[in-house]
């Protein structure tokens, strides 16, 4: 009896070493969950991968990885994305500093870098579009499209969070529950992010090798 | 006496009609070439193994539940708290992986075995799969026949396999496994008839509303008479025009027919990769697949 | 949409198209609006709406799910029943035209979809839902919303699917929907869209749920319940959640490339634009092979709990039942070729994955050989779920043998596609998933509504549908030795075929009888069983059984300390043994956060159901109106906070005290 009760002491005196959103069993079973659900979004991702690794070569008389890939444009959504995973960083360390206005504006920052990511990405979209470049040209294009778009859609979807979390942050301020919000918006954000190296690895500078 | 034996023959059920050699209908398990050959003697040893294994199961099942039943007065040893035994623990996975083994050592020969064609230069016949019917294509002899196969007998025979429709098998029971028939690849299967005779073949891949028509005739004969065979087809048949293809690509069944000759784009070659022949495109929309 | 004049034969032509106006679907069609006018007349009648509402339809309570899913569950299974029935009645005979091809057709495939994820799915989350938060010593499950959302997803897509009957055309492509006869060159009618559709939204369920176990059963077990400590039902949902979260993604993915092709032409799976169907068969069985595994895992830990509880005896070997059930879940996701060895892998693949199957078989067994050595020095009772779990041996033991041969590289060469195949997955599938699921329901059946199901009448029903099932299922894989393939809808004359068939269908219907047999005795239970006052109404050995039956809404008053396996059956040993008995110390109870009911679930599932309906045909704007409404319906509970209502202490030991649980 007095070693469990010994015990529960020890493990509270640990739990106060942990940021608020992990010290509440609640919220902290929600990373959890959350953690299990980027998991599955990984597989939903490396799943997409593996169809375009398939089809990359099965052009039929569409255009070559070569000619539809611009460097340029991807290398810029890469910095643009890569910016954004910092100041998300920046968000959450001033989360842990308890400085909200601080939170907000590193947040709406990363909202709007998103926004210009996914901008891009329409605007070179349209572009190959216009050139009758579409997803039914090729299996090649329907696979590049719909793993790239299935990304673009994943960050609009981040978009939309982040800016109901703004307003939420605004009303409610920096609680144990909209820490664990904005906590596991940034794993969204970065693991988002580590998607689209993967994408920029593999499909863009992997286009311009073949 | 006779409905006696029949009553009981239909009470036992199963057990009658296993215990009985095959029985005439039983394709698989009478195989008329090597192939089948290959593929029931291994049939064989997995199902022997297997049996054994179901056999220790079901009695050490039976003398559990009957030693050891809930009944007033029974004398045998109560032990509620056993946990385990971990040499009988460590013997579950032993014993079957010695069993898996018996099975495993065969299945890997054979998979190598039947992987090769035992020939240098095979007879190849071409295979597609169209709704709902077969087309053969003897690239050999230059004719081509729907829904009846001629082949020559004591000899392997190379089918080159593929489809300008749903997916379908290859699939000639008596002379051994299947192959599927798939759209954008040539797969490769080899069949061997010892002798001359007659067979059906039909296909396991489901491909739509009549797939149940997807039997075809399959008829082994000697290599002389192959060769007459389709040199008289040369001569009687009518040629397959480019128009006659696009009527066999049409939802639709037909009977046996035979060509004196096809034309080469039918079937994807080497030297210019797989052309989709696809009249498919255009023939959709005024084929309703409902009837 | 045409404009308004035309809209109306438009809209006729749309839902009601030729081949949805035979006989049977008109047919159907009346019993539906039948049916649902029957019962909005009943509920309106008795003031029921309100309470069904409140009570069911707005619950996140885990039991209470769990018991909506087996109603779900049960409904499914008659309606993939029916559709065997008619699928054996239209082989009884060769050449015989019950139903033609075109029917038949869509009969398979609707039995084959329906039995897998609208029957046997619901089944074990049923299990799941009711089991195991009871088993870990716990209030509920980790998401308790996120939980009813699940439900209200399968429910709607499950409604989806069947609707496809009557409204536009039900698919006819197989459960397995290869393509390219998916693709829209092959098949324009809706029925497909109807497949991809509803599986897809059935699978974000699906997903959700087994996230939701995982993290219930990680984050959530009783205090000193370390992870071998468990009960073995609890450790089958663990390993089933971490399937399921590795096994959807990828038929996630191959559903909605299928569905681009339809609807966005895509060239996926075309067979122009250098699409390619094989890709398809890839990721379906990629997840196709470990969605075997999560039906029969579940079944293997009721059998577990089973086996234990009726031998009255420990179960045998508890740590390699855990090391096996463990092996089986890694190995699921290396055997994935074995379904399409045909396909021209090469040897070289072909041979791995032989192996790789036939090592399967040596977890499996370990187990069978270890629930019958928990027989051995046992006290063996033949209750109804015992009678379950001794059918599954030879059944399972045959099938899995069977499953062995299939591995067999060669053998299977002959055996693809054949009746052998149709007759060893029922055969595990049945005998395995569905006698394991049924003797589940029958023991855990007191736990959800106090009484047990009659026993006499469940034998019945055992006896009909476990002993049709051999007449049934057996001649089928001599069918397959004789060459008869799956999927025909009839078969000429002169196949020595017609005996075997006869036999199987007669075999059939002998299972349709046990199950209208297990049907009245749900019914006949309802009124006439004895309520069960001790809620342990086995003298089982778990936590489950040591509170009232059915359990209070917050499960445990206070939560017990559990530090040994079968807890609940030491303590009742050691109450035996004149020790003072572990009883609710009205002091230790605290009060109980329960969270609160909410429409969100049911309306964020009839919001995906618009957006699917919408979808199905092609209506732009009623998918997009269903989006919007989905993605409005999820900000707005997004910005809800109050999801919990305390019970005081008091309500808890009045509650405690009306069950009689209170010590002194």
């Amino acid at each position: 009896m007095s070693s469990r009760a010994l015990d529960d002491k020890a493990q509270k005196l640990q739990l106060a070493e942990l940021p608020p959103e992990f010290q509440d069993q609640e919220e902290s079973i929600k990373i959890t969950g959350f953690w299990l659900f980027i998991v599955t979004d990984v597989l939903i991702f490396a799943s997409l991968f593996a169809t375009y690794a398939v089809f990359v070569n099965r052009i039929a008389s569409g255009p070559t990885p070569a000619q539809v890939f611009q460097l340029n444009t991807a290398l810029i959504e890469t910095l643009i994305l890569l910016t954004s995973s910092f100041t998300i960083g920046i968000a959450i360390w001033a989360m842990r500093q308890n400085r909200q206005r601080m939170v907000l504006a590193w947040l709406a920052l990363t909202a709007a870098l998103g926004m210009a990511f996914v901008s891009i990405e329409l605007v070179e979209f349209a572009g190959d579009v216009a050139v009758g470049w579409g997803w039914h040209t090729s299996a090649f294009l329907s696979s590049f499209f719909l793993l790239v778009a299935a990304h673009g859609t994943h960050v609009t979807m981040g978009i939309i969070w982040a800016v109901a979390l703004l307003f939420q942050l605004r009303k409610r301020g920096l609680t144990t529950v909209t820490r664990r919000k904005l906590y596991t918006f940034s794993l969204y954000w970065h693991f988002l992010d580590i998607m689209w190296v993967f994408i920029f690895t593999v499909v863009y500078l992997g286009g311009r090798l073949i | 006496m006779r409905t006696w034996a029949k009553r009981v023959a239909l009470a036992l059920g199963l057990v009658a009609v296993m215990a009985g050699c095959g029985g005439p209908h039983a394709v698989v398990l009478n195989p008329a070439g090597p192939v089948g050959r290959i593929e029931l003697n291994l049939m064989d040893v997995a199902a022997v193994a297997m049996a054994a294994v179901i056999l220790f199961v079901l009695v050490l099942a039976t003398l559990a539940v009957v030693r050891f039943r809930d009944r007033k007065g029974n004398k045998a040893p109560y032990t509620p708290n056993v946990e385990g035994h971990k040499v009988l623990e460590v013997l579950w996975f032993i014993i079957p992986a010695l069993i898996l083994t018996i099975i495993g050592i065969p299945t890997v020969q054979d998979t190598y075995a039947l992987a090769k064609v035992p020939a240098k230069h095979p007879l190849v016949i071409d295979v597609t799969s169209l709704d709902w019917k077969w087309l053969f294509e003897y690239p050999g002899q230059k004719v081509a026949t729907v829904n009846q196969l001629v082949m020559p007998a004591g000899q392997p025979v190379l089918f080159k396999i593929t489809s300008d429709a749903p997916m379908n098998t290859f699939w000639i029971p008596q002379l051994g496994g299947m192959e599927y028939a798939m759209p954008g690849r040539v797969l490769p299967l080899w069949l061997e008839s010892y002798k001359p005779g007659a067979y059906w073949g039909h296909s396991g891949q489901f491909s739509g509303r009549e797939f149940e028509k997807m039997f075809f005739s399959v008829k082994a004969v000697t290599p002389t008479a192959f060769s007459a065979w389709a040199a008289n087809l040369r001569k009687t048949a009518p040629a397959m025009t480019v128009a006659d293809y696009h009527r066999l690509l049409q939802f639709t069944t037909v009977g046996h027919l035979s060509y004196s000759s096809y034309p080469a784009f039918t079937f994807p070659s080497v030297t210019h990769g797989f052309t989709l022949k696809g009249g498919m495109y255009l023939l959709m929309h005024n084929n309703p697949v409902h009837d | 949409m045409p404009a308004l004049p035309s809209f109306v034969p438009y809209l006729i032509h749309t839902l009601f198209p030729p081949w949805v106006r035979r006989p049977t679907e008109i047919g159907a069609e009346v019993m539906m609006v039948a049916g649902g006018a029957f019962i909005v007349y009943w509920l309106l009648k008795y003031k029921k709406l309100q309470w069904l509402w409140n009570e069911w339809l707005t619950t996140v309570d885990h039991k209470k799910i769990g018991i909506m899913y087996l109603v779900a569950a049960i409904i499914m299974l008659a309606r993939g029943g029916l559709d065997a029935l008619m699928l054996r009645t239209n082989l009884a005979l060769p050449t015989a035209h019950f139903i033609g091809a075109s029917e038949y057709n869509e009969v398979f495939t609707t039995h084959g979809t329906i039995m897998v994820f609208f029957m046997g799915m619901p089944l074990i989350f049923a299990l799941f839902n009711v089991v195991v938060p009871l088993q870990i010593g716990s209030r509920d499950v980790a998401f308790p919303r996120l939980n009813a959302i699940s439900f209200w997803l399968f429910a709607f897509a499950a409604a989806l699917f069947n609707l496809s009957f009557v409204v536009g055309g039900s698919p006819n492509a197989g459960w397995t929907a290869y393509p390219p006869l998916t693709e829209l060159a092959f098949n324009h009618t809706v029925g497909e869209n109807y497949y991809f559709i509803s599986l897809l939204m059935t699978g974000i369920g699906t997903t959700i749920t087994g996230i939701n176990f995982l993290v219930t059963i990680l984050r959530m077990r009783a205090p000193g319940m370390t992870l071998m400590k468990m009960p073995l039902f609890t450790w089958a949902t663990l390993n089933t959640s971490a399937l399921i979260l590795f096994a959807f993604p990828p038929f996630t993915i191959a559903l909605l490339e299928s569905l681009l092709d339809r609807l966005a032409a895509t060239s996926f799976f075309t067979l122009s634009h250098g699409g390619m169907p094989m890709m398809y068969v890839n990721l379906f069985w990629l997840f196709g092979h470990p969605e075997v595994y999560i039906l029969v895992l579940p079944a293997f830990g009721v059998f577990s709990e089973v086996v234990a509880t009726f031998s009255r005896k420990k179960l045998f070997g508890y740590p390699s039942m855990v090391l096996s059930m463990t092996a089986i879940m890694v190995l699921a996701y290396g055997t994935w070729v074995h379904h399409f060895f045909t396909m021209g892998a090469g040897p070289a693949v072909n041979v791995f994955f032989g192996l790789s199957t036939m090592l399967i078989a040596i977890p499996t067994g370990v187990k069978v050989f270890n629930w019958i050595l928990t027989m051995w020095g046992g006290r063996v009772q033949f209750t109804t779920p015992m009678l379950y779990f001794l059918a599954m041996i030879p059944t399972f033991v045959i099938g899995g043998a069977t499953g062995v041969m299939l591995g067999a590289v060669p053998a299977d060469y002959q055996f693809h596609n054949s009746y052998f195949v149709i007759a060893h997955f029922h055969e595990v599938l049945i005998g395995g998933t569905v006698f394991g699921l049924l003797a589940g329901v029958y023991y855990w059946w007191p736990k959800m509504f106090g009484y047990k199901l009659n026993d006499r009448q469940g034998k019945w029903a055992f006896w009909l549908f476990a002993g049709g099932f051999w007449p049934t299922f057996i001649p089928q894989y001599w069918l397959g030795l004789e060459g008869m393939t799956r999927r025909m809808y009839t078969y000429p004359l002169g196949m020595g075929w017609h005996t075997l068939n006869v036999i199987s269908t007669i075999g059939g219907f002998i299972m349709g009888a046990g199950f209208l047999v297990l049907a009245a005795n749900v019914l006949y239970s309802r009124r006439h069983q004895e309520k069960d006052l001790t809620g342990d109404a086995w003298d089982g050995r778990t936590l489950e059984w040591s509170i009232p039956s059915p359990a209070p809404e917050y499960n445990f008053a206070v939560i017990p300390t559990v530090d040994e396996r079968d807890w609940w059956w030491q303590e009742k040993e050691r109450r035996r043994q004149g020790e003072k008995p572990v009883v609710v110390k009205p002091e230790e109870i605290r009060p109980i956060a329960i969270p609160k009911n909410t429409p969100v679930p049911i309306l964020l599932g009839a919001a995906f159901f618009m957006g699917a309906f919408g979808l199905v045909f092609s209506w732009w704007d009623i998918a997009l109106a269903g989006l919007v409404a989905v993605f409005s319906i999820l900000i707005y509970s997004w910005f809800q906070y109050d999801h919990y209502r305390i019970l005081s202490a008091g309500e808890v030991r009045e509650s405690e005290e009306l069950l009689g649980r209170l010590g002194a």
